[in-house]
């Protein structure tokens, strides 16, 4: 039997690689400052959904939520191995925190209609909240499976899995659907493949075109630039290239729901931008110093 | 989503896994009793498990005025669903404010499920918590006595406070070790309140067909705050000092290879290239010279202490905070100086 699988991946600031200003003036991150890269275990969770197609059969329909740019993350998808892309964006997603953003993403798969497995990342490295995933499984009415380490059996509509709680393992057994959110250690994400990149890489998105067309036609009129965006959307979808737009009609969400209006939390301050330390702070060998340097990591967090 | 309910108590999800309390929820207990005073409210535990009634002392030990236990066979072991079910349903019941988690393995799967289900916000793995006023920056309003929820954000570069002004109960999962176990009180008084919950249509969905627990496994990589012992620490004798430290700072214990290579500690500690590699809110180095090899596995921690003799040591060029002195005297100070502080 053959599985129909989902995966969520996300572009996200390398914020291991912080360069400038990271947070805009009303606390939201400043994307534009930091280079984006492939959330690393959405790399594992597109892995693990390549390996039950691989053994099973079925298809791989790689999701993502976010502005235009994060077509990047679905063409690295497609040079993977998956077999379609979806972008969902939308102005009036932006500022969604976890609740809105599962709400979206689980709205962009009940769109896709039959679907058997949800794979995610356990988390993206700039929130690090990994309550996407949960979240998702919860509006979906589904079963969740975090920490998924292994697929141990998969047959008919039952899977075993593993997952890895930390201080032990368990090996559960769920119906379908699931979604299951996937660890670094459960696989070896494959590399692109040479021959899918160069079929690829001139996979776009509408509002990619739309933003080609606009710099290269400056001239000519909006309804020309309109007209131009649909023959090279045209041309793309023929040849299996065009990455599929979503907005939040098309996903039939609930605005309420949604961005900031279907997000609980806010974002009250920020308090302390560490970018990068420069040399450090000289402690004397004495009661004082100490005492005064417990009394600074107090204040800044550090200890609690 | 429950109305707001200023009256409403301050819950701590009561972690237990083989009839053991986590510590995370101990600690948590504290620091909602806290809170709960400050508010004027009281401060409920919610205890889910089977054979677990007697957990209730310690709760009420720490600071619990109300537990609220659900006694099933069915949640002998942890699934997602019968405990969201049991934590949403007493949600919907009592109306508390405030329901915090340990941010374990066990407390992310489960708050984001109850979370969604309540449309309720929820801040991961917060360092801090307090109580404070939000003025919406549009439309003015103001909301009094909100949970503030602080965490770092961005791969520890920026420390946000987040709030759930509208939608309620505001809810958290807290990191281990950093809100202080206090020591219970024996002699405190409270209520054990047994709670019937249906878990129909919840138990059968996904199965536990086998579990493996490992006992005392080193937690170096969950770990917020790290003491680590080099060569320069001398004998296992003196090595004692940095279990000390890292006791009254709730903190793993790490070792350089030194360390472990003369034998003052065993591999399991060891962090590094060919260790563990780590990055907790704080690292303290101690006796460890910081060879390349060791500031591969510890330099991305987002505060260093460094304690050397030797001033030219490279580990001082990774650290955010330096001291040229002998560990065995600098280390009681400091231990010295975190039983003090303010709080």
């Amino acid at each position: 039997m053959s599985y129909d699988c989902v995966v969520c991946v996300k572009q996200v600031p390398d914020t291991a690689n912080i360069t400038g200003e990271a947070m805009k003036a009303d606390g939201t991150v400043n994307r534009a400052a930091l280079p984006a890269i492939f959330n690393p275990e959405d790399l594992h969770a597109l892995e693990a959904a390549l390996g039950v197609r691989e053994t099973h059969g079925g298809t791989v329909t790689a999701v993502t939520m976010g502005p235009p740019t994060a077509c990047e993350v679905l063409r690295d998808c497609l040079y993977r191995g998956a077999d379609r892309a979806i972008l969902v964006t939308d102005r009036r997603a932006a500022a969604s925190d976890t609740l809105a953003t599962s709400y979206i993403l689980s709205r962009a798969v009940k769109t896709l209609g039959k679907f058997d497995i949800v794979f995610c990342g356990r988390q993206a490295i700039d929130g690090d909240t990994a309550q996407v995933g949960p979240q998702m499984a919860e509006k979906l009415g589904i079963p969740q499976v975090t920490y998924l380490e292994q697929i141990v059996e998969l047959a008919g509509r039952t899977i075993r899995a593993r997952r890895n709680v930390g201080n032990g393992w368990e090996i559960v057994e769920c119906r379908l659907p699931v979604l299951m959110t996937v660890l670094d250690t459960a696989n070896q994400p494959r590399p692109a493949a040479a021959k899918r990149i160069m079929l690829y890489k001139r996979a776009r998105a509408e509002a990619e075109i739309a933003a080609d067309v606009a710099q290269q036609m400056p001239q000519a009129s909006a309804d020309e630039q309109a007209r131009e965006v649909s023959r090279r959307a045209a041309d793309l979808k023929s040849r299996k290239l065009l990455i599929e737009q979503w907005d939040l009609e098309d996903i039939g969400a609930d605005l309420a729901w949604c961005g900031m209006s279907g997000s609980p939390t806010k974002v009250h301050r920020i308090q302390s931008i560490v970018l990068k330390k420069e040399g450090y702070a000289e402690v004397p060998a004495t009661e004082e110093g100490i005492r005064k340097m417990i009394h600074e990591l107090i204040v800044d967090h550090t200890l609690g | 989503m429950i109305e707001p309910n200023r009256k409403g108590e301050v819950w701590v999800f009561a972690e237990q896994e083989d009839g053991n309390l986590s510590e995370v929820s101990l600690e948590l207990c504290g620091k909602a009793r806290e809170m709960a005073d400050r508010l004027k409210v009281k401060m409920g535990a919610v205890l889910p498990g089977y054979r677990v009634r007697d957990l209730s002392n310690r709760l009420i030990a720490h600071g619990a005025d109300n537990v609220y236990c659900v006694d099933d066979p069915q949640l002998e072991y942890y699934r997602t669903l019968p405990y969201a079910r049991v934590i949403c349903e007493l949600i919907n019941k009592h109306k508390p404010q405030i329901v915090l988690y340990g941010a374990t393995a066990l407390g992310r799967d489960l708050a984001p499920r109850v979370a969604s289900e309540m449309k309720a916000g929820l801040t991961a793995d917060c360092t801090d918590l307090d109580i404070g006023d939000y003025t919406d920056p549009k439309s003015k309003e103001t909301f009094q006595d909100l949970l503030l929820q602080i965490r770092p954000a961005f791969g520890g570069n920026i420390i946000a406070t987040i709030v759930n002004p509208r939608r309620w109960p505001q809810m958290a999962t807290v990191r281990e070790g950093v809100m202080r176990l206090a020591d219970g009180n024996p002699k405190r008084t409270g209520d054990l309140i047994l709670e019937k919950v249906s878990l129909d249509g919840v138990t059968g969905v996904v199965k536990i067909v086998e579990r493996h627990r490992e006992k005392q496994k080193v937690n170096l990589k969950g770990a917020r705050v790290i003491v680590a012992g080099g060569g320069g620490v001398g004998s296992k004798e003196n090595f004692q000092l940095i279990y000390d430290l890292a006791g009254v700072l709730g903190a793993a214990v790490g070792a350089s290879r030194a360390a472990v290579d003369s034998g003052l500690i065993g591999k399991e500690h060891q962090i590094g290239q060919t260790g563990t590699t780590v990055r907790p809110a704080l690292y303290v180095a101690c006796g460890i010279s910081g060879a390349i090899q060791h500031r591969a596995g510890m330099e991305e921690s987002a505060k260093i202490i460094a304690i050397n003799k030797d001033a030219n040591a490279p580990i001082f060029s990774v650290a955010h905070y330096g001291i040229v002195g002998d560990l065995n005297k600098v280390i009681p100070m400091m231990i010295k100086a975190i039983k003090e502080r303010a709080r």
